[in-house]
């Protein structure tokens, strides 16, 4: 793991919390945000970092970009320690935050890109060609003239977006990038990261809530919980390892008795519809075949497992499974 | 800190940037440059009403105040024109947008200053210049070599006194948001402070202001050597020439203040 493009190292990161408990009185306790914290990530790899709210993904990133110092533990990005030489590192890479933006609030958007484009001392006919693919794959020729509080989230998302990489980032951060976007904003932000990590070789680190994102962009993901990571490795993976569940509605013609088909179960019956629960892991085409031929099938639809539920049932079976599969590196 | 021309540079990048914004309505950048003067003047306003019924205020005449008030006024204003936005730190912790600035490659300070960079504070400073300089016709002193060059000195040696309690102050605001109003108390406190003449004072506030927080030496000092006034509590008079080095000191526990400031931080949630 020597020559991981990110690596952490048993970091921690602890707040003091102080607490009025009386009129005068405070209370201190501690918070462990994240606890001893240990991944790397190779040059080149797009990597889904999942977890509930409050489970520390936005403390690692914030670590990782140095906005906050660890309390202990070892932490490098391109070798740099990132609290120490923040603005160093501030050239090589790219952040997003998906709750608000690093754009300025009160100017047109080409003003902040023109900004970006002389504080990184980005060569003039590099800021050109990033800035036009930005713009033609992000879809923001008509925005550049409008300040961008007048901006809707998603379109205010691309543009920070393209603000991040203007300045060709090695490693590009994304704090839930597609967070309150509208289908159509996320297929678009989806495709231009795939693009981007296909093509220009980007390390990605991203967190979501929408396990979506990762299905469709990372072949490994971590999951981090209460600070600690619970799993690193393969998305089929984390299915097996939660064995979590997709459900798969299907309205029948009439109302029937629970159906009988293999690898799933009926778990829940309303009228002529029916709730089947079937392993993530598994291709729903089979199963969707054995009742098309067997039943009077009127209409269907496929439900994947939200993050909270696999993690629910990784949390049932008790002990926390590192690498559950070993990473691919 | 080290790079200190990239630091200027981003500086003019964010600050040319805001000035730009700001003069696509020319008519309301021309006003609020006025009033920014105006509001600044009453100040002066008052030291005048107050002279309109003594002739000496402290044992000092309006034109020696003027003096005082005129090197106070331009100090400041040049600190209010460059530092203003640091006032708002507090507000960019509370709600997390700091965050933003620490993922750019320039110092923290630089950016949270340039940011909003108000061009129509220029009142302050002109109105502040403008009765120095009436002042300086007014007063007849025996001009040396050495009150000549201590008076450019002495009002930036000043700027960057004030400048030291800006930023310091605004490394509180890490710790304490809500603390811009105690933040105040020095700079705008301090200014008021330093246009009157330091004999209306009680000794020992004058102390406090020359030892605790290093005020007395935006102009006081030097202010009351040019004019050839003694200090009101028993100084040495070379200290009139220290001001740059009261200045490199308090900018330097400044710098240290704030350093500690951005290491402690701790942005927010999500």
């Amino acid at each position: 793991m020597a020559e991981d493009f990110i690596e952490v190292d048993g970091v921690e990161k602890v707040f003091d919390v102080r607490r009025k408990t009386g009129l005068l009185r405070r209370e201190r306790h501690q918070v462990r945000a994240v606890d001893s914290l240990t991944f790397g990530v190779p040059r080149g790899e797009m990597v889904g970092y999942i977890g509930p709210n409050g489970a520390g993904k936005s403390t690692t990133i914030k670590m990782l970009t140095g906005i906050l110092t660890p309390s202990a533990g070892r932490l490098r990005v391109a070798g740099i320690e990132p609290s120490r030489e923040r603005t160093r590192l501030a050239r090589r890479i790219g952040v997003v935050f998906g709750q608000r933006t690093t754009l300025w609030w009160d100017l047109p958007l080409i003003d902040s890109y023109r900004l970006m484009h002389r504080m990184y001392r980005i060569p003039d006919a590099r800021y050109r060609e990033n800035l036009d693919r930005c713009v033609e794959l992000l879809e923001l020729g008509r925005l550049l003239d409008t300040p961008v509080r007048q901006l809707s989230l998603g379109q205010r998302m691309r543009g920070d977006i393209a603000a991040a990489l203007l300045h060709d980032p090695e490693v590009l951060y994304l704090d839930e990038p597609t967070i309150g976007l509208d289908v159509v904003s996320k297929v678009k932000v989806r495709g231009f990261l795939r693009e981007l990590n296909e093509e220009r070789g980007t390390t990605v680190l991203l967190t979501t809530h929408d396990l979506t994102d990762i299905e469709q962009l990372c072949k490994r993901v971590m999951v981090i919980d209460h600070g600690r990571l619970m799993y690193d490795g393969q998305l089929d993976g984390l299915h097996q390892v939660g064995e979590s569940e997709r459900t798969l509605v299907v309205d029948l013609e009439r109302e029937l008795p629970p159906l009988d088909v293999q690898f799933a179960r009926v778990v829940k019956v309303d009228g002529p519809r029916q709730w089947l629960a079937f392993p993530a892991a598994q291709s729903a085409a089979p199963l969707v075949a054995q009742i098309a031929a067997e039943y009077p099938l009127a209409d269907l639809s496929v439900r994947e497992p939200d993050i909270e539920s696999v993690i629910a049932r990784m949390y049932a079976r008790e002990e926390p499974s590192l690498g559950g599969t070993t990473a691919p590196s | 800190m080290a790079d200190v021309g990239g630091s200027v540079r981003v500086y003019g990048l964010i600050a040319a940037m805001w000035i730009r914004s700001t003069l696509v309505y020319r008519t309301s950048f021309a006003a609020a440059v006025l009033t920014n003067f105006l509001v600044t003047a009453l100040d002066f306003v008052v030291i005048w009403m107050m002279f309109s019924q003594a002739t000496s205020i402290g044992g000092y005449s309006f034109a020696e105040t003027a003096f005082l008030y005129g090197t106070a006024s331009v100090s400041f204003g040049i600190t209010a024109l460059l530092l203003g936005s640091v006032d708002d730190l507090g507000l960019r912790v509370r709600d997390g947008s700091l965050d933003a600035f620490l993922v750019r490659p320039a110092p923290v300070l630089v950016q949270v200053a340039a940011d909003r960079f108000g061009l129509r504070r220029l009142g302050r400073f002109l109105q502040g210049a403008l009765v120095l300089g009436w002042s300086l016709t007014r007063l007849d002193l025996d001009w040396t070599l050495a009150k000549l060059l201590l008076l450019p000195v002495m009002l930036l040696s000043g700027a960057a006194i004030f400048g030291a309690v800006y930023v310091a102050g605004a490394a509180f605001q890490f710790w304490a948001q809500d603390a811009a109003e105690a933040q105040s108390a020095f700079t705008f406190g301090g200014l008021t402070l330093l246009q009157y003449p330091p004999t209306v004072f009680a000794r020992d506030f004058v102390i406090g202001v020359t030892f605790v927080v290093p005020l007395a030496f935006v102009n006081w000092l030097p202010a009351l050597y040019v004019l050839g006034r003694p200090y009101p509590v028993g100084l040495p008079w070379w200290l009139a020439f220290t001001p740059p080095l009261v200045a490199a000191g308090s900018c330097a526990l400044a710098g240290l203040a704030w350093r500690a400031g951005v290491r402690s931080y701790r942005s927010t949630g999500s």
